[in-house]
C-alpha cells in the first residue's frame, strides 16, 4: 500500500515538473522591426531619406522622449504647439504631412526605436547589429532559464527520492520490517514506467508537431529565374502592390504580372544603381544583369529601343501553394475585407527574393478569421444583418468578426 | 386526395418483398470483404495480424511519401496579357449552340481560356435564357477525345490545309461537269447561305440538299399545300387555353422545345388569386414526356394517328368522333373537340407525325379553331428543319445511278440515320469525290475519301436564324484545339475566294447592320432581333383535306404489334451520343441510362413473358434485378435483339424504341457498343419517312442488364412526397393542402411554431442570409436539363453503366418520376415529376450521425459537406430521409494518377477511363473540388456561385440581390420551375414565391421535423374529376405490415 502511494507521489512530482517544462514561455518582447515595417517603412528608412527623413539617431536629435513619442503618435498636435525643431523639420520636408498613429503604445514605440538603433549604417560592419538584437532577444526569452532550472529541480527531486527510499529501507530494516531486495534504479519498474511515459509524451509531441508540419512550407524561398527584389520595387521605390498584382482586387488570384507590365517601367530603367543587393547566401546580385535577363525574356533590345526577339514567358517558381480543396479568393480579402498584403505575406517590401511568410495552415486562417473585424458599418452588404446591428447599438456586441458572420464554417473555403 | 397512391416502381405499387428489402437497405450490396469464408476471421485469407501489418506498413509508407520533398510548381504569367483576360476570373461570351439546324442562343463561361459551362442567353426573346440537356452537355463535346484532329485523305493525315485544298481542288476540277452536291443538315445561317450560293455558282449544275435525320417534311409539305410555301410556323403555347397534341413531344424533342416549354409554362402558372391554366390533351401511343405532363391523356394504335386526327376534325365540325371504336378514346376526342370549339382563337393543335396527310388534317383543325394568327404565327417561321425526304431520296437514286460527281457532307450522317442506310452507302461508294466535314469519324465520314473536320461550335464564327427575324451570332470562345477548319472556309476556298470566313462573316454583318459598332454590339449581345411586321397571313387552302382524311383511314391497322421510334428528351437524335453526361442522364419516363430498349405495355409483358406487374412476386422477378428479357424485333429483313422494359401508359399493342444508339466504334468510347440503331426501323410511305412501323416481336431466351435508377432511392414507406391537386379542387377549396398541413402539424405547434415546438433541440439563428429554394411541380416536365447543368457546374463524376447497375449513380439532382393510376389502363396513368436534391434541412439527420463532423450546418442554412474531412462511413447517406447523398466508390475523375488503374482498356470501367483524360478534364470547373474515392458528396446549392455572388455584392458595397445568385439547375430550366434566393429577405423572389403560393406550398416529409430549406408547390392538374383508378393498389398497401403501416398513417 505504502509502496504504491510512494510510486504515485513520485509520478505526480515528475509530471508536475514536466508540466512546467512544457509551458512555452512565449515571446513577450515587442517585435520592433515588424512594427516599424508595418507603420513607418512606407515613408521612412533608417539610414536613408525617403518620403520622410532617415530615422537613425533620432533619439540624439530629439532627446525629450515624451515629445518624440507625442510627435510619433500625433505630429499635427505637436506642430500646433509651435515646437521650433519640428516646425522647421516640417518646412524642410515640403510640409508633407505625416500619418497619425494614435494607437501606438509607449512600449511599441520603444521597441521600434530599439530596432532603429540596432540597424547598422550601410558600409558599417554587418552582423554586429543583428547579433545585438539576437542577444537582446535571448535575454528577453526566459524559457532557457526556466528549462535549466526545471532540469536542476528535477535532478534534485530524483536525488531526494532516491535518498528517501534508501532512508526508508534503512528504517524498515531497523524496525525489522522485511523489505524487498533493493533494485538498481535502472531496473526499477517505476522509473522505467516513468521514463516510458516521458518518452511517449515528449516523443509524441515532436512527432505530432512534425506530422502537422508535413506539407507546409513556411519560409520556402526558392531561387527564381530572375532575382526579383520586392525590396527594390515595393520598398525602396514604393510601387503599389496592386500596380503589378492587380488581380488581387478582381478575383481569386493576385497574379504574377505579365511581362508587358514589367516593361512599362523597364523600357526606361535598364540598369540598377541602388544599394547593393545580397542573396541569402551572401553573394552579391548584379541588378543590371537581372534586368538584362528580363530583356532576354521579352526580346527587348535596350539599344535600339524596340522588341527584336520572340518573347518567351518566365517560369517563376510558385511559392504559395494551397491544396486543391481550399478555395481562397484574394478579392474577398483585399477588396471586400481591406486586409493589407503584409498581414499574410509579411514584410514583403523588405524581402529580396520572396519567401513564404505564413505557414498557410488552416489554424492560421481560422485564427485570423476569429480576430479580424469585417467592414460592418462601411459596406452596405452587411446591412442585412439586422440582429448584429441592433446588438452593436445596444452594446451587446462590440464588434463583428469574420467568425460571427460565419467565416469559420467549412463551406466558406471548402467546396 | 390523401389516398391517391403514387409509385415509382411496380414493387412500390405492390409493396413487394424486394421493395421492402430495398427500402431497408441504403446500400444494396454487402461490404466487399474478399477472401472470407464461413470459418471466421482467424482463418480468413487476410487475418487480423496481416491486417495490422498492412495498416502499419501503409501508415509508414504514407509518412515517408508525405515527407518527401514537395514538388516544385511553376507559375507562368502571360508575356502580353490581353486586357480582359484576368487569370482566375471567368469571361462570358455570347454565342449560339448549333446542331443539325437547331440553334439556341447561349453564353459560354470561359475560364482561363477554356469554355467550361454553357448558359442560355437571356437577351434572346424566344429562348429567354433557357437551355436543354443537349446544350448543357455540348461543352463536353468540345473536349471529346474521339474528335478528328487533322484533315485526311484515304484515312491518312494530310499535313497542311494547303495540300488538302490542292488535292480536293484538283479532284473537283477533274469532274468534267458532273454535278457537285452539298449535303448538309438544315442551314439557317444567313452568311452560310451566301457562302453556299457563291460555291454553287462556281460549280454549275451543282446543288445543295438539306437532310434532317429526324424529318419534318410532312409538316413542310402540308403547309405548302395549305399556305403555298414550305415552312413551319412558330407556335405560341402561352396563348392557348386548350392544347391538343397528337403524339407531338413538344416539351421534350419536337421542333423547338426550349421555346415551347417557356410558352407552355406561362399558360400554366397558376395565379393563386384567380386559378386558371391551359388544358392539355395528349393523344399518343407510347408514353412520351409531354404525354406524362398532360392533363388528359388517351392512347391509340400508332397507325391510328390519322384516324384520330380526322375524328377530331369531324368532332369539331359537329359530326362526332367518326371512325373511332374505342369508347374511352372516342370520349376523349369528343371532349377535346368540345374544349377546342369552345376556345376558338385560344386553341392549338399540334401533331408529331411526319405523314403529310395527318399534318394536313391538323392544319384543317387549326384553321377550324382559329389558331392561325392567334396561337400559330405564320410570319416568324421556325427555320430549324427544312429537309424534304423526297429530295434526299432523289439524291440517293442519283448517287446509285452514278450521276453525282461529288458529295460534300456536313453535319449529316445518313449512313447511320437514314432508314435505307444501305442504299445510301452503296450510292456514296459510286460517287467519285466524297468529302466529309463532320467532326467525327462517324458512319458516313468513314466512307468518304476526303475528310476535313469542322470546328466545334465553340470554336466557330457564324450566325443562325432559328426563327425568321431572330438572328443569333456565333463567336469563337477558344482557338481550335485541333487542326480543323470551319466548313464555310472550305467552301470559300474551293470556290476560289481569297477571304477567310471570319472576315467574310464580319463584312456580311457590318454591311447588313450598318456599321462596325452595331456589328460588335451584335456579337457582344449574341442576338439581333428584327421580327418581320405581321402584315396579314396567307389564307388557308383546305382543298386537299378531304383526300387526306380518306387516305389516313386506310393506314390504320387493327391487329399486330406496332413500333414507335422516338427521341429521348435527354438524348434526342443521337448527335451527341458520345457524350457521357447525356448517356448517364436517366430518361424521364423509364429512368434508364446508357441504353435503348423496347418500351412495352404491361399487357404485352403479361402475354409475352407472363409477367403480371400487379402480382408482387412476378413484378419482383422482373423488376428487382437489372436483367430484362430480350426480344427480337423484325421488320422485313431487318431485325434486332432488344431488351424490354414494361412501362405503364403504353398502348397495349405498341412498342417503342429510342433513336441515337448503336453507334460505330469510332464515335467514341461512351457511344460505342451502347444500344441498337432504331433508325433502320423507320419506313417510307413514298413521300415521307415515318417513325412508326408494323413489326413482329418474338421472345428470345436472352437476358440483358439495363441500368435504371428509379428503384435506387426509397422513402421507406413515407409516401407523402409529392402532392397534387386538381384545378377544380383547387378552385373550390384553395386551402386544401394548407389545411391538411396545419392539421398534421397541430400537435407540434401548428404551422407557425412547428420549428420551435416540434423539437427539443434549440433553434439556431440565421442572421443575414438564409438560402432557400422553391420548386413548382406544376412547371417541372422532367426534361433533365437541370441534371446535366448540375453535372457540368459541380464536376459530378460520370460513373458508367456498370456502376449505375450497382446503384452507384452520382447525380446530385435526380428527377423522380411517380406514376398514379391503374397500370393495366394506359389512359389512367398520371405522372408526376419531382426534382429531388439535398434539402439542406435545418435539422438535418445526416449531420448528427457524422462521426467526424464532415457534414454540418452553416449560419446561412446550408448543409455543408466537407470532402477533405469525410472518412466515408456513409452513416449520413443511411440517415438521409431523402436519399440524396452519393458516395464515391472509386476515383472516377482522377484514376489515372496511378498508371495501373488504367490497365484494362475495353471492359467494365471503360467509361470511367474516358473521363480520365487530360483533354476531357479541361471541362472541369476549377472552383469546385474534384472528389476522390471514399467521400460522400451531394448538392451544395452551388455554394461556389453563392460565394461568388456574395463577393460581387460586397465588392460593390450593396446588399445581395436575386440576380447575384442563381443555381445551375435554376439557370438551365426553361420553365422557371426552380426559384432560389435569400429567404430572410421578404422581397426576394423565393420569399415571394412561397408567400404568394402559400396554398400550394409543402415540404417533403415535413412531419419528421427535419426542416428542409427546399419547398415545393403542389402540381395542379387541369382535370375536373379525380380518376376512378386512383384508389388502385390501396388494398395491398394497407394490408401489408411494417413500413406500409407507417405510410398508411399519413
Amino acid at each position: 500500500m505504502i509502496h504504491y502511494r510512494s510510486i504515485l507521489q513520485r509520478v505526480a512530482l515528475i509530471l508536475s515538473v514536466l508540466t512546467v517544462l512544457c509551458f512555452d514561455q512565449g515571446v513577450f518582447a515587442q517585435d520592433g522591426k515588424a512594427l516599424f515595417q508595418q507603420n513607418c517603412a512606407s515613408c521612412h528608412a533608417v539610414h536613408k531619406n525617403l518620403t520622410g527623413p532617415a530615422l537613425a539617431g533620432i533619439e540624439e536629435r530629439v532627446p525629450d522622449k515624451k515629445l518624440l513619442y507625442d510627435w510619433i503618435r500625433n505630429n499635427q498636435a505637436v506642430l500646433a504647439t509651435g515646437n521650433k525643431y519640428f516646425t522647421d523639420l516640417y518646412a524642410a520636408w515640403n510640409k508633407t504631412a505625416m500619418n497619425l498613429f494614435p494607437n501606438l503604445t509607449d512600449e511599441e514605440i520603444g521597441a521600434m526605436i530599439t530596432y532603429i538603433n540596432s540597424v547598422p549604417a550601410p558600409g558599417a560592419a554587418t552582423g554586429t547589429g543583428e547579433a545585438g538584437v539576437q542577444a537582446a532577444a535571448a535575454e528577453n526569452d526566459n524559457s532557457l532559464i526556466f528549462g535549466v532550472l526545471t532540469l536542476i529541480l528535477a535532478i534534485i527531486v530524483l536525488v531526494l527520492l532516491q535518498v528517501n527510499s534508501n532512508l526508508k529501507r534503512l528504517s524498515d530494516e531497523k524496525e525489522g520490517i522485511p523489505s524487498y531486495e533493493p533494485v538498481p534504479f535502472y531496473r526499477n519498474k517505476a522509473y522505467i514506467a516513468l521514463f516510458a511515459v516521458v518518452l511517449f509524451i515528449v516523443g509524441g509531441y515532436y512527432t505530432i508537431q512534425g506530422a502537422v508540419g508535413l506539407g507546409r512550407s513556411k519560409d520556402y524561398q526558392p531561387e527564381q529565374p530572375i532575382y526579383y527584389s520586392h525590396k527594390v520595387h515595393a520598398g525602396t521605390n514604393q510601387i503599389n502592390c496592386l500596380y503589378c498584382h492587380s488581380g488581387a482586387q478582381e478575383g481569386k488570384h493576385a497574379n504574377i504580372p505579365s511581362l508587358n507590365t514589367c516593361m512599362n517601367c523597364h523600357m526606361a530603367i535598364n540598369e540598377y544603381a541602388g544599394e547593393k543587393l545580397y542573396r541569402e547566401d551572401g553573394t552579391e546580385v548584379d541588378g543590371t544583369a537581372e534586368i538584362k535577363k528580363l530583356y532576354s525574356y521579352t526580346g527587348w533590345d535596350p539599344d535600339q529601343k524596340k522588341y527584336v526577339n520572340e518573347p518567351k514567358p518566365i517560369e517563376w517558381v510558385k511559392i504559395h501553394n494551397l491544396p486543391d480543396h481550399v478555395y481562397f479568393n484574394h478579392a474577398q480579402h483585399v477588396k471586400a475585407g481591406k486586409v493589407a498584403c503584409q498581414t499574410c505575406h509579411g514584410d514583403i517590401q523588405n524581402m529580396g527574393e520572396v519567401y513564404q511568410y505564413s505557414d498557410l495552415s488552416m489554424g492560421w486562417c481560422i485564427n485570423c478569421h476569429r480576430e479580424t473585424k469585417v467592414q460592418f458599418e462601411d459596406n452596405k452588404f452587411y446591412s442585412i444583418y439586422e440582429k448584429f446591428h441592433n446588438d452593436l447599438k445596444s452594446g451587446k456586441m462590440d464588434s463583428v468578426t469574420v467568425e460571427s458572420i460565419g467565416g469559420t464554417e467549412c463551406q466558406k473555403c471548402h467546396y | 386526395m390523401e389516398q391517391k397512391k403514387y409509385w415509382q416502381s411496380f414493387g412500390e405499387l405492390n409493396n413487394s418483398a424486394a421493395h421492402q428489402q430495398n427500402a431497408q437497405d441504403e446500400f444494396k450490396e454487402e461490404l466487399p470483404f474478399e477472401g472470407f469464408d464461413d470459418k471466421g476471421l482467424g482463418s480468413a485469407t487476410t487475418p487480423r495480424r496481416d491486417f495490422l501489418k498492412y495498416v502499419g506498413f501503409s501508415t509508414a509508407a504514407a509518412a515517408v511519401a508525405a515527407s518527401c520533398e514537395m514538388p516544385v510548381k511553376k507559375a507562368i504569367p502571360f508575356v502580353n496579357r490581353p486586357v480582359d483576360a484576368i487569370p482566375g476570373v471567368p469571361n462570358y461570351y455570347a454565342t449560339t449552340y448549333v446542331a443539325g439546324g437547331n440553334a439556341i442562343p447561349v453564353v459560354a463561361k470561359v475560364r482561363d481560356g477554356r469554355p467550361i459551362k454553357i448558359e442560355g442567353n437571356e437577351l434572346s426573346s424566344w429562348s429567354k435564357g433557357a437551355t436543354t440537356a443537349q446544350v448543357q452537355a455540348s461543352v463536353l463535346d468540345l473536349y471529346d477525345t474521339a474528335r478528328l484532329r487533322f484533315p485526311m485523305a484515304d484515312k491518312k493525315e494530310v499535313s497542311t490545309f494547303d495540300a488538302f485544298d490542292k488535292m480536293v481542288g484538283e479532284a473537283l476540277a477533274g469532274l468534267n461537269g458532273a454535278p457537285v452536291v452539298l449535303l448538309t443538315s438544315t442551314v439557317n445561317s444567313p452568311s452560310s447561305k451566301a457562302v453556299i450560293a457563291e460555291f454553287l455558282a462556281k460549280y454549275p449544275g451543282s446543288r445543295h440538299v438539306q437532310y434532317d435525320g429526324i424529318s419534318y417534311s410532312g409538316m413542310l409539305l402540308a403547309n405548302e399545300a395549305s399556305f403555298g410555301s414550305r415552312m413551319i410556323p412558330s407556335y405560341a403555347f402561352d396563348k392557348a387555353k386548350v392544347i391538343v397534341s397528337l403524339g407531338a413531344d413538344f416539351l421534350g424533342t419536337w421542333l423547338n422545345p426550349v421555346e415551347f416549354q417557356h410558352g407552355y409554362t406561362r399558360g400554366r402558372k397558376v395565379d393563386p388569386k384567380n386559378p386558371s391554366m391551359s388544358k392539355h390533351y395528349q393523344f399518343e401511343s407510347m408514353l412520351s414526356m409531354t404525354g406524362a405532363n398532360a392533363d388528359e391523356r388517351f392512347t391509340h394504335r400508332p397507325s391510328e394517328i390519322g384516324v384520330v386526327a380526322a375524328a377530331l376534325l369531324s368532332a369539331i365540325n359537329g359530326q362526332g368522333a367518326a371512325g373511332i371504336s374505342d369508347a374511352a378514346l372516342k370520349k376523349g376526342i369528343e371532349q377535346a373537340a368540345k374544349d377546342l370549339a369552345a376556345n376558338k382563337g385560344q386553341a392549338l393543335v399540334v401533331a408529331g407525325s411526319n405523314d403529310v396527310n395527318v399534318q394536313l388534317i391538323v392544319n384543317a383543325i387549326n384553321d377550324a379553331v382559329g389558331s392561325y394568327g392567334t396561337t400559330i404565327d405564320l410570319v416568324s417561321k421556325l427555320q430549324n428543319k427544312a429537309g424534304i425526304d423526297a429530295e434526299f431520296a432523289k439524291l440517293v437514286e442519283e448517287m446509285n445511278a452514278g450521276s453525282v460527281g461529288a458529295v460534300l457532307v456536313y453535319d449529316v450522317n445518313p449512313a447511320y440515320d437514314y432508314f435505307d442506310a444501305e442504299k445510301f452507302i452503296a450510292g456514296l461508294k459510286k460517287v467519285r469525290v466524297s468529302v466529309s466535314f463532320n467532326e467525327k469519324m462517324d458512319e458516313t465520314t468513314e466512307l468518304c475519301k476526303y475528310v476535313l473536320p469542322a470546328n466545334h461550335y465553340l470554336e466557330s464564327w457564324g450566325d443562325a436564324e432559328q426563327k425568321a427575324g431572330y438572328i443569333s451570332m456565333l463567336q469563337p470562345t477558344i482557338a481550335p484545339l485541333f487542326k480543323t477548319r470551319q466548313w464555310q472556309d472550305n467552301l470559300l476556298k474551293w470556290s476560289g475566294s481569297a477571304v477567310i470566313y471570319a472576315d467574310y462573316f464580319k463584312n456580311f454583318w457590318t454591311t447588313r447592320l450598318g456599321g462596325e459598332n452595331t456589328y460588335l454590339k451584335a456579337l457582344q449581345d449574341g442576338v439581333v432581333e428584327s421580327p418581320a411586321m405581321i402584315m396579314g397571313f396567307p389564307s388557308f387552302n383546305g382543298g386537299s383535306v378531304a383526300a387526306a382524311v380518306a387516305a389516313v383511314g386506310s393506314a390504320k391497322k387493327s391487329s399486330g404489334t406496332e413500333l414507335v421510334i422516338y427521341q429521348k428528351a435527354t438524348f434526342t437524335d443521337g448527335r451527341q451520343s458520345n457524350n457521357p453526361w447525356l448517356q448517364e442522364t436517366p430518361d424521364p419516363i423509364t429512368r434508364a441510362t446508357w441504353d435503348n430498349y423496347l418500351m412495352v405495355s404491361p399487357a404485352l409483358g403479361k402475354s409475352m413473358f407472363n409477367i403480371d406487374i400487379t402480382n408482387p412476386t412476378q413484378a419482383d422477378e422482373y423488376e428487382a434485378f437489372p436483367k430484362k428479357p430480350v426480344v427480337k424485333v423484325k421488320l422485313g429483313n431487318k431485325e434486332e435483339e432488344l431488351p424490354v422494359l414494361i412501362i405503364p401508359g403504353m398502348q397495349a399493342d405498341t412498342v417503342a424504341l429510342a433513336v441515337g444508339y448503336g453507334r460505330a466504334e469510332a464515335i467514341g468510347r461512351a457511344a460505342a457498343g451502347v444500344g441498337k440503331n432504331a433508325y433502320k426501323f423507320a419506313v417510307s410511305n413514298g413521300t415521307t419517312v415515318l417513325n412508326t412501323a408494323a413489326v413482329t416481336v418474338e421472345k428470345t431466351a436472352g437476358e440483358y442488364k439495363i441500368a435504371t435508377t428509379q428503384t435506387h432511392s426509397s422513402y421507406e414507406g413515407r409516401y407523402e412526397v409529392v402532392k397534387e391537386i386538381t384545378l377544380a379542387d383547387y378552385t373550390k377549396n384553395p386551402t386544401k393542402i394548407l389545411d391538411a398541413r396545419a392539421k398534421e402539424l397541430e400537435p407540434w405547434g401548428g404551422l407557425e411554431n412547428y420549428e420551435k415546438d416540434g423539437t427539443i433541440y434549440p433553434v439556431f439563428d440565421k442572421p443575414g442570409i438564409k438560402w432557400g429554394m422553391s420548386i413548382d411541380l406544376n412547371s417541372c416536365y422532367g426534361c433533365g436539363a437541370c441534371v446535366v447543368a448540375c453535372t457540368a457546374e459541380n464536376n459530378v463524376s460520370v460513373v458508367g453503366k456498370p456502376e449505375v447497375l450497382r446503384a452507384h449513380d452520382m447525380h446530385w439532382l435526380r428527377i423522380d418520376r411517380y406514376f398514379a393510376g391503374d397500370p393495366n389502363d394506359p389512359n389512367s396513368i398520371q405522372t408526376v415529376f419531382q426534382p429531388m436534391m439535398c434539402q439542406h434541412c435545418d435539422n438535418a439527420p445526416c449531420e448528427n450521425v457524422c462521426p467526424v463532423a464532415a457534414t454540418n450546418h452553416s449560419s446561412e442554412g446550408l448543409n455543408q459537406m466537407t470532402y477533405n474531412r469525410c472518412i466515408g462511413t456513409r452513416y449520413c447517406a443511411n440517415n438521409c430521409p431523402y436519399k440524396v447523398r452519393r458516395f464515391n466508390w472509386a476515383d472516377y475523375t482522377g484514376a489515372d494518377s496511378f498508371g495501373d488503374n488504367m490497365v484494362g482498356g475495353k471492359g467494365e470501367n471503360d467509361v470511367i477511363l474516358m473521363m480520365n483524360d487530360d483533354l476531357t478534364r479541361m471541362v472541369l470547373n476549377p472552383d469546385v473540388t474534384v472528389r476522390s474515392r471514399g467521400v460522400i458528396e451531394k448538392c451544395s446549392f452551388c455554394v461556389q456561385r453563392l460565394q461568388e455572388g456574395k463577393l460581387a455584392a460586397k465588392k460593390a458595397g450593396r446588399p445581395l440581390e436575386d440576380r447575384d445568385v442563381k443555381t445551375a439547375c435554376q439557370q438551365a430550366c426553361a420553365a422557371d420551375a426552380i426559384v432560389f434566393g435569400n429567404v430572410n429577405n421578404a422581397e426576394s423572389a423565393v420569399s415571394k414565391h412561397r408567400a404568394d403560393n402559400k396554398n400550394r406550398l409543402f415540404y417533403v416529409q415535413e412531419q419528421i421535423h427535419v426542416l428542409p430549406n427546399v419547398s415545393y408547390l403542389a402540381k395542379v392538374r387541369n382535370t375536373g374529376e379525380i380518376s376512378a383508378h386512383e384508389q388502385y393498389g390501396k388494398p395491398h398497401f394497407m394490408n401489408e405490415g411494417g413500413h406500409a403501416a407507417e405510410g398508411g398513417h399519413h
